[in-house]
Formats: C-alpha cells, sequence, structure tokens
C-alpha cells in the first residue's frame, strides 16, 4: 500500500474539492456515453441552481434540511458514531412536530414555534437514542440499528397519515400545523417562499461548532471518538458519551424533520423525508465533519439536487446526482488516491511531502 | 379471527414453511456473502446495494436478452464487480470500509435509478420477466405436509443448500479456508507465514459481492419476476445481522436467515388471516424490522466477530 502523508495544511480543503471534481468528471463520462453532451447538460444544471431567483428559493429551501442532516451525520462522525438514521430520525422528528402543531390552535406563535421545534428534536433524539443505547448497552452496531429503525419509521409514518392522522382524499397526509405554529417566509419571490428555517440551521452549525470547540463535553465526544480506549481511561464514560452523542445527532435530524413540517408542508405524507437523510451522509463527509464545511457542502448538494430537476430538460435522469454522490463519498473513503493525485500534481518542491 | 388463532392457524399450514423458506433463501445468500468477506477482515456493509444491483442487472438482461440464464449469470457478475471497488479500496488503500460501503449503497441506488429509463421506458419498477423455471419432483409431491413445503420449488433453494454446505466445506475444512480465517483473526501473522493476505481478502470480499447478488437476482428471477426501486427494502442489512447472530458461521447464518424469514412470512400470513384495517395491517411489516433489532442488540455481546475484521492491514 503506498504510503501517503502530507503537512500540506490545505489537505483538508483539497481532497473533498479534487473528491467532487473527480466525480464530476467522472459523470460527464457517463452523460457522455448516454449520446449527450456533458457541457449543455452542466450548463442546464447550473442554470437550475442559480439561473433564476425561483431557483435561488429552491435551492435554500432545500438546502435547509439538508443542512440539517448533514451536521447530524457529521456530529455524530465526530464522535464517533455512524448514524445512518437520519433519515427515520427526520421522519419521526416530522411526526413529532405534526402531532403537536396541528394541536396549537389558540397558543401564540412565541410560544407555539418553539414548543412544535421541540418535539420534533424530542422525537429525533428518542428515536436515535434507542440505535446509541443498544450500542452502549450491547455492542450492536449503529449501522444495522439505525437502518432497522428507518424502515420503522417509514412503515410508521405511512400507519400514521393513513390511519390515525389522515385526512382528505388522495395521498395519503396528515392535517395542516396550526397557523400559529408555521414558521413565516424569510421572504417571498414570486409564488415561492426562501423560508426562514434557513437561519434556525445556520445557528444550529454554529450551536453544533461551539458545543464541538469550545465545551468540555465536546472535547469528551470527540476524545471517545478519536480513540474509545484512550478515552475510558482517561476518565470518559463510553457508553454515556455514545447515548449523548446519538440524542444530539438524532435531536438534529428531527429538527431537519420540524423545520420541513413547519416551513415547507406544513404538515406530513408518507415518505416526506425523500432520502435527504441520506443525503447527510455526502454532505458530513464533504464537509469533513466540520459544521462550518458543512454548510458549504450542504449548499453544494442543494445545488446539484435543483440543478439535476433541470438536467432532465435535456434527457438525462435526476439520479445522476446520487451518482455522483456515490462517487465523492468512495473518494472521501479512498482519499489517498486522492491525496497521491494531488501531490503527483503539486511539485515536490518542498521534499518530505511524500514520505 | 383472534391473534392467537391467527398466529396458531399460521404455525399449522405448510404455506407458512414454505414461506419461510423462500423469504430467507436471499438472506441466506448474502448472510454467507457477509460471512466469507469478514471471515478474511474485510467488512462489507454495502450487500443492500449489491442486492439492489445484481436484481436490477439481471432484471435488465431478462428484460433484454428474453434469457432468464444470462440474467442469472449478469446479476452475479454485477455483484462482484460493485464488491471488487470496494476491494480494491480497502485493501489497496486502506479506506475507511464503512464509508467506501456506504458510497457503494449509494452508487448502486444512483446506477439503478439512472438506468431504470433508458432500460424499462419507466420509472419505479419493471415490467415482469419470465422466471427461473421451478423444480418439481413427483416422489416428494406425494409426501403429506412436505409434499405441499418441498414438491415443487424454486432451483434457488437447491443452490442454496450446495451454497451452505460448500461454504461451510470451504472454509473450515481446506486449507484455503484455514488461510482466510488466519487472515480474518491476525492478518499479521498469516502474512509471516507466507499467506497472501492481499488476495485472500480479494477472494472473500468477490465472493460476498457474487452471493450478495445471487441474493438479488433471486428476489426478482426467482420469486416476483419483476425488479421494483425499492428493493431490496432492508434485506441487506436484515443479513448482517443474520450474519452477526449466526456466528459469522455459514451454518448459524442459514439458521439465523430462516429466524428472519418466518418473521416475514408471519408477516404475510397474518395480514391475510387477520381482518384489520389496511392501514393497520401495513404496521404488520415492521415484524421482520423490529425482530432484527432486538436480535442485534440481545446477541452481539454473545457472539465473536474475526478479530481483524474492519481493520485495514499493511505490510511493513
Amino acid at each position: 500500500m503506498p504510503k501517503v502523508q502530507s503537512k500540506n495544511k490545505w489537505m483538508p480543503f483539497l481532497v473533498p474539492f479534487f473528491s467532487v471534481l473527480v466525480s464530476l468528471i467522472i459523470a460527464a463520462i457517463i452523460i457522455l456515453l448516454l449520446g449527450k453532451n456533458p457541457l449543455t447538460a452542466y450548463a442546464e444544471m447550473f442554470k437550475g441552481a442559480f439561473g433564476s431567483r425561483l431557483s435561488w428559493a429552491d435551492n435554500i429551501t432545500k438546502m435547509t434540511s439538508l443542512l440539517l442532516t448533514g451536521l447530524a451525520v457529521g456530529f455524530g462522525f465526530r464522535a464517533g458514531v455512524f448514524n445512518i438514521g437520519a433519515e427515520g430520525q427526520m421522519a419521526v422528528g416530522g411526526i413529532m412536530a405534526t402531532f403537536v402543531g396541528i394541536n396549537m390552535g389558540n397558543v401564540p406563535a412565541v410560544i407555539a414555534i418553539p414548543l412544535t421545534m421541540m418535539a420534533g428534536i424530542l422525537g429525533g433524539a428518542v428515536w436515535a437514542s434507542i440505535a446509541g443505547i443498544l450500542k452502549a448497552k450491547t455492542g450492536a452496531h449503529e449501522v444495522i440499528s439505525t437502518i432497522m429503525l428507518n424502515w420503522v419509521a417509514y412503515h410508521l409514518s405511512n400507519y400514521v397519515v393513513s390511519g390515525p392522522l389522515a385526512v382528505g382524499q388522495g395521498v395519503p397526509k396528515s392535517p395542516e400545523i396550526a397557523q400559529s405554529a408555521q414558521l413565516p417566509p424569510l421572504l417571498t419571490v414570486q409564488a415561492s417562499n426562501v423560508p426562514s428555517g434557513i437561519l434556525v440551521a445556520i445557528v444550529a452549525a454554529f450551536v453544533v461548532y461551539i458545543v464541538l470547540q469550545k465545551t468540555t463535553v465536546g472535547y469528551e465526544l470527540k476524545a471517545v471518538g478519536y480513540n474509545p480506549y484512550a478515552a475510558e481511561y482517561g476518565g470518559i464514560s463510553i457508553s454515556k458519551n455514545i447515548v449523548l452523542t446519538m440524542a444530539i445527532s438524532g435531536g438534529l435530524a428531527g429538527l431537519a424533520g420540524a423545520i420541513e413540517v413547519m416551513c415547507v408542508y406544513h404538515r406530513i405524507f408518507g415518505a416526506f423525508t425523500g432520502s435527504r437523510g441520506f443525503d447527510g451522509i455526502t454532505i458530513a463527509l464533504i464537509g469533513q465533519n466540520n459544521p462550518i464545511g458543512i454548510i458549504f457542502s450542504s449548499f453544494l448538494i442543494s445545488s446539484l439536487r435543483s440543478g439535476s430537476n433541470a438536467m432532465q430538460s435535456v434527457g438525462i435522469p435526476d439520479d445522476i446526482v446520487t451518482i455522483i454522490q456515490g462517487i465523492i463519498i468512495f473518494f472521501v473513503a479512498a482519499n489517498r488516491i486522492i491525496k497521491m493525485w494531488i501531490m503527483k500534481f503539486s511539485k515536490p518542491v518542498k521534499g518530505g511531502e511524500l514520505e | 379471527m383472534s391473534w392467537i388463532e391467527a398466529i396458531f392457524t399460521a404455525l399449522i399450514s405448510p404455506l407458512f414453511y414454505k414461506l419461510t423458506i423462500l423469504s430467507a433463501l436471499p438472506l441466506i445468500f448474502a448472510s454467507i456473502g457477509g460471512v466469507f468477506t469478514e471471515k478474511t477482515g474485510v467488512t462489507n456493509i454495502a450487500l443492500e446495494g449489491i442486492m439492489k444491483l445484481g436484481a436490477f442487472t439481471s432484471t435488465a438482461f431478462t428484460f433484454l436478452t428474453g434469457n432468464v440464464w444470462i440474467g442469472l449469470l449478469m446479476g452475479i457478475i454485477s455483484g462482484a464487480i460493485l464488491a471488487y471497488l470496494h476491494a480494491y479500496v480497502s485493501i489497496e488503500w486502506g479506506a475507511d470500509q464503512i464509508v467506501s460501503a456506504t458510497a457503494l449503497i449509494i452508487l448502486a441506488q444512483g446506477i439503478v435509478g439512472f438506468l431504470m429509463v433508458p432500460v424499462f421506458n419507466q420509472e419505479g419498477q419493471s415490467d415482469f420477466v419470465s422466471k427461473i423455471p421451478l423444480v418439481r419432483i413427483p416422489a416428494i409431491q406425494k409426501i403429506p405436509f412436505i409434499g405441499e413445503i418441498f414438491g415443487e420449488i424454486t432451483i434457488f433453494f437447491y443452490i442454496a443448500i450446495v451454497v451452505i454446505i460448500a461454504s461451510w466445506y470451504l472454509l473450515y475444512k481446506t486449507p484455503l479456508g484455514l488461510r482466510m480465517r488466519a487472515v480474518g483473526e491476525n492478518p499479521k501473522a498469516a502474512d509471516t507465514l507466507g499467506v497472501n493476505v492481499k488476495g485472500i481478502r480479494y477472494f472473500g470480499v468477490l465472493m460476498s459481492g457474487l452471493l450478495a447478488g445471487l441474493g438479488g437476482v433471486y428476489i426478482v428471477l426467482g420469486d416476483l419476476g419483476q425488479f421494483q426501486e425499492h428493493m431490496p427494502a432492508g434485506k441487506g442489512f436484515i443479513a448482517l445481522a443474520a450474519m452477526i447472530l449466526g456466528n459469522w458461521n455459514p451454518i448459524g447464518a442459514m439458521w439465523a436467515s430462516l429466524l428472519f424469514g418466518a418473521a416475514e412470512a408471519m408477516n404475510i400470513q397474518l395480514q391475510t388471516l387477520l381482518e384489520l384495517p389496511s392501514e393497520a395491517k401495513a404496521l404488520l411489516n415492521l415484524l421482520p424490522f423490529i425482530l432484527t433489532l432486538i436480535v442485534v442488540g440481545g446477541f452481539v455481546g454473545k457472539t465473536r466477530a474475526p478479530a481483524a475484521s474492519g481493520k485495514s492491514y499493511e505490510k511493513e
């Protein structure tokens, strides 16, 4: 195995940047094989993501929940937990926010909004804690348990919108939440709203950043993630921290569900998470699990997602974005390949870069 | 019909046992695939993605060529190709195996979604394709009860028996199996003794690709006759749980798969036997997933993974 080590301080930025670049090149080749012009396709994509005020509104709406699920997954990573269950936690968060939100009829917004939001956070946190407790108590791998919890949440949300909360005809859905529990739009562009949820999500990113960088709790969580044995030797309880990590991570995903309900749909319907929980994995990895990095990577992925709809107009299925995401994650996992390429291309002047 | 009655009715009907076996088949293939890769020290949580690609590819080739056997072959090969990517970055580049496998799950999702319309001219699901014919053995059919279960059954049932016995024999009775286990427990010691650690690991991961691919192929060509985009609906992860519950042993994985198969069979049976509103019946779909949670939660401490599983090995 080639040893690749570098003292280059730009490496943490270069690796995700080149991973994205390489995956876009591979996707261009795939588009070419499909008999389409990749340049036209990418131009359409760019227009779809940034071409009009409407596309910006769409972009920022998408970014809101992606930023939160990215934070959820990234926070877990930092503490050594692979939370692949943001999807289910987001769903439970949405369900809980809806349950509380529809009962907020006469409650003033100052109380209704925080209560509904808290319900979502709590729902996601409790849901994720199940996997956390299983891991802490029995060593059950969180990848399996969170995936199972995703399926349980999926079937539960389908049940809720076709059973206890069912309303109206057609697509199974819940009633709208009370007016007072809805987050007002930040601004309205044509018929499209820029949700104020984006502010909540960005604040959440800074809070997570501060918790990780400046608090004892954050230090302990990172220590457990970095080396659990050393952390335990240093008097940090691993099992307590695993459950706490899962709860915070799930709370962030639950908040994504709540914001989606409070800002965008004002209700839930079956499978309303639309695999944004999984997108969170890509976003966390591109953002190198850094909350501030995740703000940028969630913007990148939301742009790809909004842009891919426009690409369909030139006959390219929007699943190309999922392929791009898969390739990015693949290169993030195999970051040594990217590092070696970067070092090959940058002149080895500074000697000692290659070990 | 009450719950107790329904459960009892299910348990005494041959159909329940047949459904148990049929639901267990994809899990048996994939979980034994998981045993192979983990025994050599590479964890592969991408079984779900491999099954999905295998199911899709086998449907696509059956649809395009009209020949199920070509479909079967291509499905298995596609699984191996996807697994090869995982092997390459895990073994050659010391990649984080959980992250790399996650990439494969997302990649499989993307490839399948991307190709649905070009291949089948529709989203969501494919047309029905021909299935691999059933094997009828009249002598067995004449036996009461047993005959109704095994008298006429998919050829995958017999393939599974061969896979279970052959994998057990390979792992525990051959020099290659001994080397695989050595590499999974202590790659450094195996290396010192002259075992080709990389080669053995490639073999393990590729086997997981072939077998999980076969599991995916079964779902379409042996069971439903149609590819649906949400396939395999968590079966890849349930197979991982079966591998753990089966203590990383092909025979154990088979028993665990049968347990999960029974949960699925009970789900199917209760949906028909119980008179419940349809939205409440949907909740019965939770049975296999909740069982998996209980199993991974309850048994993990009691079973033991190969010591080097998930850790990359660098020759010094």
